[in-house]
């Protein structure tokens, strides 16, 4: 595997402060490596998105951070943590090396300008020596990019339908030519058709400038086809993480296990939809040891009153899991 | 069949149908315009022909600004159309905000596509939820009785407890909890039809059957007729009685969606559905149905293609595609299934073979 672009080291997320804060997101470790697709996969209010926020420092209150760094290792010179830089600093590492397609982005663009000025604005900021013809070609390139045709660029931002919006979302955050692209559910309003283009647009993309992309998403059935690896995520904490053929071939989390047993077939006989029972847990509540047990078909002695590490089972070193059907060497022996 | 109430029409019969649906937005071009008088327009949605029945699903797949939300803002009476009928049991509705609006809204609810804009971010659940119930009636007597109804819906949409989502406001939830929260809504009017966009897309696999299964025991116990606009053309197999696909503002195949999904007609619904996302595929025991033809751009819809809008991408276009619209035609001997493309047409098909127009409604 190539070298790390992105270190998170056990972050933790909370929103609020004291008695009533909430913790969305626990203790994760994740490391993110130059040009690879990274998929992040888990249900609804796991904490998929407050991780994107909280990595990119973009936490709206009462969003904080309680612990944890995030280290950046820039293509030349020596590694940062992202928590630690002044506001300033920031600004412009964000604009250099990351961005960030957020959850809703089709909600995201200013709705008083056109689609041309805004895309412009952003290539201005990015290349501030470029004249308006040259930002005007690049505007249309990119919209070409996300196939939107280009007869469209004087739209304003409620003339476009929601996938189109979200397409100028992804061509927006491609005009930066960053070094780490995170994309919060950046395709849930794109036909497949378009979704196929996209991605491999961007994966083109990718080989050419080297990239690396955090994918979140609810899709499973697409981060296995389109990324390397995928993290799936449960109540705040990674609770499985492997290469996506090996997650998708034998699931050792019964968590994602489920969840591969829960989407719909599109081809073949249509078989019995299983899902997964019970209600997401309560995050004012998380339920002692494996969070996951009150749902789990497999627990047993230990599942509710200790927390299984993730940590590599023993005869798959290149996986990690959160298990204690599959108990890491080390924490077996705690 | 049961019916709830002895003089409710029967499960099947239709409930809100659309003809010749039309809606062009007019746009101004740049330059261009100051000098040439003529009027342009974004053709959005052209000539749509279907029909909603009780106590059934109906799906419409397709391309991304295909027009399918445009559709159902139309079907809600929120835009005024350009042209074509549309009619709630046999009777035309033209309705424009006031009063009338609102009794046509209590019985044909629209679920938006995007929860991140629909839901009014200084109120909370509780307000959004009780005006819901309250604008229709159905908020009870009591502040008992609006307590058990607030805590049903949020139920229905698996938000529980109750407790932690009634006083949340909008930005405290994740997308797919907001999105929950837009289908409560919607249930509090007790609609006979709902017209949902997109309703599942931002919901994990496991949550997205819940509430497609919640969806599917509405339309069975409530006899609702729902429009489903969905991405995830599997789930429309699992979930819808009939698919419809839309390309560049155009019906062009409909049938049952088990039909549709497993020997899809037209060329663009082939592409579409031999492009959904395959895990077998990498794994190498998927068989090789790559994507038919995944490149070419989608039209532009301010000068549509002529003919068939789909010939400039088509890989088995021929001369007359691109000067004729093709018209409904029935696709070999499946009752129902029809499709818009000149391939079905008995000239190509040969003279004895099953194709012929269509003249009756999508999927009868
Ligand atoms: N401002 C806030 N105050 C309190 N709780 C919050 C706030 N924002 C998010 N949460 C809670 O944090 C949890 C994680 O939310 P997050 O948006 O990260 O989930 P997600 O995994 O992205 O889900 P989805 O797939 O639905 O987008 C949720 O339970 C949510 O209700
Ligand atoms: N108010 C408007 N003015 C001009 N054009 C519009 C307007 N609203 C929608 N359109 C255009 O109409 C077309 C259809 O849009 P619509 O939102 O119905 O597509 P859709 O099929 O729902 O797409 P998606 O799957 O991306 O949500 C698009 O080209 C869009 O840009
Ligand atoms: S640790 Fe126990 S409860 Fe948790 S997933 Fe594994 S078997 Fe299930
Ligand atoms: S009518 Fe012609 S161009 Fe259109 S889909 Fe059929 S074959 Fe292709
Ligand atoms: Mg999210
Ligand atoms: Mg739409």
């Amino acid at each position: 595997m190539s070298e790390p672009v992105l270190e998170i080291r056990r972050l933790s997320v909370d929103y609020g402060l004291g008695d009533s804060a909430v913790r969305a997101v626990r203790d994760v470790d994740l490391t993110l490596h130059r040009g690879e697709v990274l998929g992040l996969a888990g249900e609804s209010g796991s904490g998929k998105s407050t991780l994107a926020y909280g990595l990119t420092r973009l936490l709206p209150p009462p969003g904080v951070i309680s612990g944890g760094e995030v280290v950046y290792h820039p293509v030349d010179g020596p590694p940062v943590d992202v928590l630690t830089l002044s506001p300033t600093q920031l600004r412009a590492f964000r604009w250099a090396e990351t961005s960030i397609v957020f959850q809703g982005a089709m909600n995201s663009l200013n709705p008083v300008h056109k689609v041309s000025t805004q895309l412009m604005d952003v290539i201005r900021a990015h290349q501030p020596g470029l004249g308006r013809p040259a930002r005007l070609a690049r505007a249309r390139e990119l919209l070409r990019l996300v196939g939107i045709s280009a007869d469209r660029l004087d739209s304003y931002p409620h003339q476009l339908s929601g996938g189109m919006r979200q397409r100028v979302m992804i061509g927006m955050a491609l005009a930066l030519e960053p070094q780490v692209v995170i994309m919060d559910e950046p395709t849930t309003a794109l036909d497949v058709v378009m979704q196929r283009q996209i991605l491999s647009q961007l994966a083109e993309l990718r080989e050419r400038l080297g990239f690396a992309v955090l994918f979140i998403t609810h899709d499973l059935s697409l981060l296995v086809e389109f990324s390397d690896r995928i993290a799936i995520m449960y109540g705040g904490r990674i609770v499985e993480q492997a290469p996506a053929a090996q997650l998708y071939g034998a699931a050792l989390h019964p968590y994602t296990d489920g969840l591969l047993h829960s989407f719909p077939a599109l081809r073949g006989p249509r078989r019995e939809l299983t899902g997964i029972p019970g209600a997401p847990p309560d995050l004012r509540a998380m339920p002692d040891g494996c969070a996951f047990h009150p749902r789990c078909p497999r627990a047993f002695a230990p599942c509710d009153s200790r927390l299984p590490r993730l940590g590599p089972p023993a005869d798959a070193p290149d996986r990690a899991v959160a298990c204690w059907l599959h108990p890491a060497p080390e924490a077996a022996t705690r | 069949m049961t019916t709830p109430t002895p003089s409710a029409p029967a499960a099947g019969a239709e409930v809100l149908e659309a003809i010749g649906l039309t809606k062009h937005f007019p746009v101004r071009r740049r330059l261009r315009g100051l000098f040439s008088r003529t009027r342009t327009a974004v053709h959005a949605v052209d000539d749509v022909r279907l029909t909603l029945h009780r106590g059934r699903v109906t799906a419409l797949v397709g391309e991304s600004g295909s027009g399918k939300s445009t559709v159902a803002r139309l079907l809600a009476q929120l835009y005024p159309r350009t042209a074509g009928t549309i009619a709630l049991h046999g009777e035309p509705v033209t309705v424009r905000g006031g009063r009338p609006f609102r009794a046509y809204a209590r019985r044909v609810q629209l679920i938006f596509q995007d929860p991140f804009a629909s839901l009014n971010p200084v109120h909370t659940v509780r307000y959004h939820l009780t005006r819901a119930l309250r604008v229709h009636g159905n908020a009870g007597r009591t502040d008992a009785d609006l307590d058990a109804a607030l805590r049903r819906l949020l139920e229905r949409v698996r938000l529980t407890p109750a407790e932690r989502y009634l006083d949340a406001f909008p930005h405290e939830l994740s997308g797919g909890q907001r999105q929950r929260i837009a289908i409560a809504r919607a249930l509090g009017a007790d609609p006979e039809v709902l017209l949902a966009d997109e309703p599942v897309s931002m919901l994990d696999v496991s949550i997205r059957l819940g509430v497609l299964n919640l969806l599917r025991e509405l339309k069975e116990r409530f006899d609702l007729a729902i429009l489903y606009i969905t991405h995830d053309i599997a789930s429309a197999r699992y979930f819808a009685d009939e698919t419809l696909v839309m390309y560049a503002g155009r019906l062009v195949e409909g049938g049952d969606s088990e039909t549709v999904t497993q020997r899809p007609a037209h060329p663009y619904t082939r592409l579409l559905i031999g492009s959904a996302p395959d895990p077998d595929r990498i794994t190498g025991d998927g068989g090789t149905d790559v994507a038919e033809r995944g490149d070419g751009e989608p039209p532009s819809l301010i000068r549509p293609p002529a003919g068939c809008r789909f010939h400039p991408r088509c890989p088995v276009a021929m001369p007359r595609c691109a000067e004729e619209l093709p018209p409904r035609l029935t696709v070999g001997d499946h009752d129902g299934h029809w499709t818009a493309c000149w391939l079905y047409h008995p000239d190509v098909t040969g003279a004895g073979a099953a194709a012929a127009p269509v003249g009756g409604e999508a999927g009868r």
